[in-house]
């Protein structure tokens, strides 16, 4: 799923000041699996903006609506009715879902209420790590399953660099796995280490952002 | 037949033991700090390692740090990391690089830029990094504009640039099994010459360089150990904690807390790491690094009766 993380408060606060009425809108999809951005998150930051403008000294009426998903033209139109009534949406969807709202309502102030990270799964609770990056060039298939232009630091293509920790971990966290010490493991664990030493030559980076902003055309599903 | 003709190929060729030293360049834009580490360093090595950015402090560029230690007799060893440059800029950096004068290029990742905030610097650890390439893939993109005078691209340059390749190696660091692997990836996309991770236990090493041997890739690319001079037993116990691939035997960070003076020690035990890395099969040199206090290495190489450098 996307994953995405609350801006701090006082940005928030910042860009609000001098608004009168305004919205707090959710998305029910990824940002409320990642706890960032549903029907929850938005109610709990609702009164807590109202509160901290109103101790700045504005005075705010906050609504709230968590839509569907933000990044579908036919959910993002239900805010339509809501829209004659505020000056500002703060939008908790990620990065798509924020500009949904902007491009269908170009008259409106929409300001980011997260920061859109990562393409991540929930490991445990609380926790979400890394798994995509839209790279535009799958490699899975020669890497046992690991990612490792979104879980490698450095995304390396052929094998850890010499920052690898003891117990496997990553030179910049040591927190975070070397995925790289895990491809290998793997490898060795389904005896196919031969898979892992061939050179892998330069990739291509201009299937994703690289290449200009993505634009997919599937000439069949145009009417 | 050579490569690059540098005068690290040519030691090598000759069957000499070669031996590379390691000049950080400085955070200014002084040429004197490079300069002044010149006049110290001439004629006590094969190579001058010139690092590049190393740990992700911004310093004077390695192609402009090797351009002036070249002008003062010191032949450098440019290091190029992945870190900053995309295939292009490292590429347009080799061309000029090689125009300067430059003939030996090392190969690594780079550290992430997340270690340049330490001790008391700020650093750039909110920067992008680029990795297009990483340093096998750049080491095979050096060696086709030297062998088929392309790019990358398989564009055709106006002329070759014949580099000798150079690449790193932390044998010791885990996955250790696939380490020696991934040395062959190495030389088998071009490394002429391959400088080590610090190595303290030269037992360890010597069983490291054994597996490369029986692998058939000591004849294929030439082993240099790579040796830190220890300051202190805290700096041991600091490396040997904190830096990834380096251990540092107990029995060496006591001897070193119990002498008088840690420096000399240290000293001492730089000139018997070289001693036993010379006894090991397989090694054909070694790549000294004193960090921030180059000045200390003629003296020790002298000890080692490494000097003078032969002639070749």
């Amino acid at each position: 799923m996307i994953i995405a993380e609350w801006k701090p408060l006082p940005e928030l606060v910042d860009k609000l000041k001098g608004y009168k009425r305004v919205l707090v809108a959710g998305c029910a999809t990824c940002v409320a699996e990642c706890a960032a951005g549903g029907e929850r998150e938005v109610e709990t930051l609702a009164p807590l903006l109202r509160m901290a403008l109103k101790k700045e000294g504005y005075d705010v009426t906050v609504n709230t609506k968590t839509l569907e998903r933000q990044c579908e033209w036919e959910f993002v139109e239900s805010l339509a009715e809501l829209v004659p009534d505020i000056d500002a949406v703060v939008s908790l969807a990620c990065g798509i879902g924020v500009q949904a709202v902007a491009e269908r309502f170009p008259d409106l102030a929409v300001y980011p209420g997260v920061n859109t990270t990562s393409l991540a799964i929930r490991q445990e609770p609380g926790l979400w790590l890394a798994r995509c990056a839209a790279c535009g060039d799958c490699v899975l298939g020669e890497t046992f399953g690991f990612c490792p232009v979104a879980r490698c630091a450095k995304s390396l293509s052929n094998g850890p660099c010499g920052g690898t920790r003891k117990e496997g971990k990553c030179e910049v966290n040591e927190e975070l796995d070397c995925v790289w010490h895990q491809i290998y493991e793997r490898a060795k664990a389904r005896g196919k280490v031969d898979q892992l030493l061939k050179v892998r030559k330069p990739r291509n980076w201009s299937n994703s952002g690289h290449g200009g902003p993505k634009r997919m055309v599937r000439e069949d599903l145009r009417s | 037949m050579m490569k690059a003709g540098s005068r690290l190929e040519k030691v090598l060729q000759a069957g000499k033991f070669a031996l590379t030293v390691e000049v950080g360049p400085p955070r200014g834009a002084d040429p004197e700090d490079v300069l002044r580490k010149a006049g110290e360093l001439v004629g006590i090595a094969d190579g001058y390692n010139v690092t590049d950015n190393q740990t992700a402090v911004v310093r004077m560029s390695s192609i402009a740090g090797a351009k002036l230690l070249l002008d003062a007799g010191c032949e450098p060893i440019m290091q190029m990391t992945c870190r900053d440059r995309n295939r292009i800029a490292l590429q347009s950096d080799l061309l000029g690089a090689w125009a300067l004068g430059m003939r030996n290029c090392l190969c690594i990742s780079g550290d992430h830029q997340i270690a340049s905030a330490s001790g008391k610097l700020k650093g750039h650890p909110g920067s992008k990094n680029v990795f297009d390439v990483d340093s096998i893939q750049l080491i095979s993109i050096i060696k086709e504009m030297r062998d088929s005078g392309v790019l990358e691209s398989g564009d055709p340059i106006a002329q070759p640039t014949p580099f000798f390749i150079g690449a790193a190696w932390t044998p010791m660091a885990p996955p250790e099994e696939f380490r020696v692997l991934r040395l062959a990836k190495k030389v088998e996309a071009g490394a002429d010459f391959i400088q080590t991770q610090a190595v303290f236990d030269m037992e360890r090493f010597a069983n490291a360089v054994k597996a490369a041997s029986d692998m058939g890739l000591t004849g294929k690319t030439a082993i240099l150990a790579g040796i830190i001079v220890p300051k202190s037993a805290r700096m041991l116990e600091y490396m040997n904690a904190n830096v990834p691939g380096v251990d540092v035997p107990e029995s060496l960070i006591k001897r070193m807390a119990a002498a008088a003076n840690q420096r000399e020690e240290g000293y001492k035990i730089t000139v018997e790491l070289i001693q036993a890395a010379q006894e090991i099969p397989g090694v054909k040199g070694v790549h000294l690094q004193a960090i921030e206090s180059e000045e200390v290495l003629p003296g020790i190489i002298k000890a080692t009766g490494l000097l003078p450098r032969p002639q070749v």
